[in-house]
C-alpha cells in the first residue's frame, strides 16, 4: 500500500525540486526512404517521420497528466542523414533541402527538435559525408529545429583529424551564418567521440544503424532533487552521501521507467533505453553546480570539483542501472554552461574555468558542452579544442562532446542570451596561444593500444 | 480494480472532505482509503479510490477535480497509483 509520505514526497520533487521527464525521444530509421532521386527521398523521409510520430506528443502529454510528473520534451531522432542520404544528395545544396524537410516535418508533428542531421566520420568522410558536413551552417541558419552532431572519434579507430579541422571551420561558419542571434547555430551542434547510438538527448541524438526501425528512448532529469537530497547530508562522510545520491537516481529512475513502458504501451513502438542523465535547466535549483555546491566546494570548478562530480556521475548509475532493465544513452551527469544557471555564475566569478571543465570531462557523462567563447577565436583554436576532448574519450573509452558557441562580434565578459531551455551566460576566456601547426598536419590519429582486444 | 491516488493541499475550513466526496459518490467513483493530516490552519490529504465504474476518462476526472479544488480552494490532484508504486518500492 502506498504511504501518505511517500506520495508528497513524489509530488514535492515535482512541485518544489523541478522532477520532470525531460524527453520521450523517439528513433525513426530512415533506412528504407532511400532513394536516389532527391524530392522522392524527401517525400518518404516527410511521410514516414509524420505517420510514426503522428501521436508522439499527446502521448507525451497524455501520460504526464495522468502520472503527475510532466514530460517536458518530445523529440525525434533519425539514421545519420549521412547515410540515408547519401543516395540522393549531391551537394551542400542538397542536404540543405533534407534538413528543411526535417524542420517541417518536426514542426508539423509539434516536437521541439529533430535530432540527426549527422555524419560519423570517425575514420573517413564518404562525399555525401563532407556534402553534409558543408551544409551544416546554412542548414542550421535556414531551420529551427534541426540539430547536427558529427562523430569525429573513436577508442576503436582513433580521431579522424582532417574532420577535427574542417569542423574548426564549420563551426565558426554557424556562428556566422547566425551572428544576429547570438550565432545561436553552434547551439544546434555538437562534435563527439564514442558517440551513443540510443541517446535522447539533444543536440546529440541520432538513430543509430544497429537499431530497430522505430524505438522509444526517454531522458529522465532531476538535478534539483538530487541537490535537495545531498543538502539534508550535510556533512556527513561519504559513504551516506554515495548512499543518498544512489536512493535519489533510483527514484527519478523509475519514472522514466515507467514513462517508457507507458509511451510504448500507448504508441505501439518497442522501448528501447532509459537514459539516466542528470540534465540542468537554466531554471532555479535545477542544477549540477548547485549539487557541487551542496556537496562542499564553494562554487563549481573549485579544487574537489572533479571528485565530487566524479562521485556524482557513478552513485547516479549504480542507482539507475539498479531502476531500469535497458539503461543506455549518456547515462551520467551533463555540465553546460549556459543552460545550468549557477555553472554560469561560478564562470563568471572566475571559479571555473574552460581547463577546469576539460578536466571535468573526464569524468562525467559528456564534455565542453553550451560554452560561449569570443567570436574572434581561431578556428584552428576551436580545432585544438575539440581534439583535446576526442583524446580525453578516445583514450579513457567513453563519449566526449564539444559543443562551443563563438559568439560573432562579443569578446570575454560580454552577456549572450539563448533564452529558454539554452538559457544565457557570459562569454569565457579561451586560450588564445597557437596551435594550428599541430591541427593542420592532416590525417589521423592511430587508435590507441588497448583498443586492440581481439 | 483502477486504482487511483488523489492528493489534496490547501487552507482547512468546514466541509472540504464533504465535498471531495459528494464528487466521488456522484460520479460512481469507490473511496478505499482516506489519510489527512492538519499542520497549523493547512490540510493534506491523500485518498485511494477506485475509478473502475467512473465512466469518464482521466481527463474528466482531472477537469472535475480542479472544479471542486476550485470551490474549496485547495488543490485537487489524481495521479495514477503505479508511479509510487515504482519509485518508492523496488
Amino acid at each position: 500500500m502506498v504511504e501518505f509520505h511517500e506520495v508528497f514526497e513524489t509530488n514535492d520533487m515535482v512541485s518544489h525540486e523541478n522532477l520532470d521527464v525531460r524527453t520521450i525521444t523517439m528513433g525513426i530509421s530512415l533506412l528504407d526512404c532511400i532513394d536516389p532521386d532527391l524530392d522522392r527521398f524527401l517525400e518518404k523521409i516527410y511521410a514516414k517521420i509524420t505517420t510514426l510520430a503522428k501521436n508522439l506528443v499527446s502521448v507525451g502529454d497524455e501520460i504526464g497528466m495522468e502520472f503527475g510528473v510532466p514530460v517536458i520534451n518530445k523529440r525525434i531522432s533519425i539514421t545519420p542523414a549521412a547515410i540515408a542520404g547519401a543516395a540522393a544528395c549531391r551537394s551542400p545544396e542538397d542536404f540543405v533541402r533534407v534538413a528543411e524537410t526535417l524542420d517541417r516535418a518536426a514542426r508539423d508533428v509539434g516536437v521541439n527538435f529533430i535530432g540527426g542531421f549527422s555524419a560519423l566520420v570517425q575514420k573517413g568522410m564518404t562525399e555525401a559525408d563532407r556534402n553534409l558536413i558543408m551544409s551544416i551552417p546554412e542548414a542550421l541558419a535556414r531551420t529551427e529545429r534541426v540539430c547536427s552532431s558529427i562523430s569525429l572519434g573513436s577508442t576503436k579507430t582513433g580521431i579522424n583529424m582532417d574532420a577535427v579541422r574542417l569542423m574548426g571551420d564549420i563551426v565558426v561558419k554557424a556562428a556566422e551564418y547566425t551572428k544576429d542571434a547570438d550565432s545561436i547555430g553552434c547551439a544546434k551542434l555538437v562534435v563527439f567521440c564514442n558517440p551513443a547510438d540510443d541517446n535522447p538527448f539533444m543536440a546529440g541524438a541520432f538513430h543509430g544503424v544497429t537499431e530497430a526501425d522505430c524505438v522509444l528512448n526517454v531522458g529522465v532529469s532531476g538535478p534539483g532533487v538530487v541537490k535537495n537530497a545531498v543538502a539534508k547530508v550535510k556533512g556527513q562522510d561519504f559513504e551516506v552521501l554515495c548512499e543518498t545520491i544512489k536512493k535519489t537516481a533510483f527514484k527519478i529512475t523509475r519514472v522514466g521507467q515507467l514513462y517508457a513502458k507507458e509511451a510504448s504501451k500507448r504508441l505501439g513502438v518497442p522501448f528501447g533505453i532509459v537514459d539516466l542523465s542528470l540534465a540542468p535547466t537554466p531554471a532555479i535549483g535545477d542544477s549540477i553546480a548547485d549539487i557541487i555546491h551542496e556537496m562542499g566546494m564553494e562554487y563549481a570548478g573549485a579544487p574537489g570539483t572533479t571528485a565530487a562530480l566524479a562521485i556524482l556521475n557513478d552513485q547516479v548509475k549504480k542507482g539507475g542501472v539498479m531502476a531500469s532493465s535497458y539503461v543506455g544513452g549518456l547515462s551520467g551527469a551533463f555540465i553546460p554552461v549556459t543552460e545550468d544557471r549557477s555553472m554560469a555564475i561560478a564562470a563568471e566569478v572566475g571559479a571555473l574555468t574552460l581547463e577546469k571543465l576539460e578536466a571535468m570531462t573526464c569524468v562525467c557523462s559528456v564534455g565542453l558542452d553550451m560554452i560561449a567563447i569570443p567570436g574572434n577565436t581561431p578556428a584552428t583554436t576551436i580545432a585544438g579544442i575539440i581534439a583535446d576532448e576526442m583524446a580525453i574519450g578516445m583514450v579513457n573509452q567513453k563519449t566526449t562532446a564539444v559543443r562551443i558557441i563563438p559568439v560573432i562580434g562579443k569578446d570575454v565578459g560580454d552577456v549572450v542570451e539563448f533564452g529558454g531551455l539554452l538559457g544565457d551566460a557570459k562569454i569565457m576566456p579561451v586560450n588564445m596561444f597557437d596551435c594550428s601547426a599541430f591541427v593542420n598536419r592532416g590525417g589521423r590519429i592511430p587508435a590507441p593500444i588497448h583498443s586492440f582486444k581481439n | 480494480m483502477n486504482r487511483t491516488i488523489v492528493t489534496l493541499v490547501g487552507k482547512d475550513k468546514v466541509g472540504i472532505i464533504a465535498t471531495v466526496c459528494n464528487y466521488f459518490a456522484d460520479n460512481n467513483i469507490n473511496i478505499l482509503d482516506i489519510k489527512q493530516t492538519t499542520v497549523q490552519e493547512y490540510i493534506n490529504m491523500m485518498m485511494i479510490v477506485d475509478t473502475t465504474e467512473f465512466e469518464g476518462n482521466f481527463e474528466t476526472l482531472t477537469n472535475g477535480l480542479n472544479e471542486v479544488g476550485e470551490k474549496v480552494g485547495c488543490i485537487i490532484k489524481a495521479q495514477h497509483e503505479e508511479i509510487f508504486d515504482m519509485m518508492h518500492r523496488i
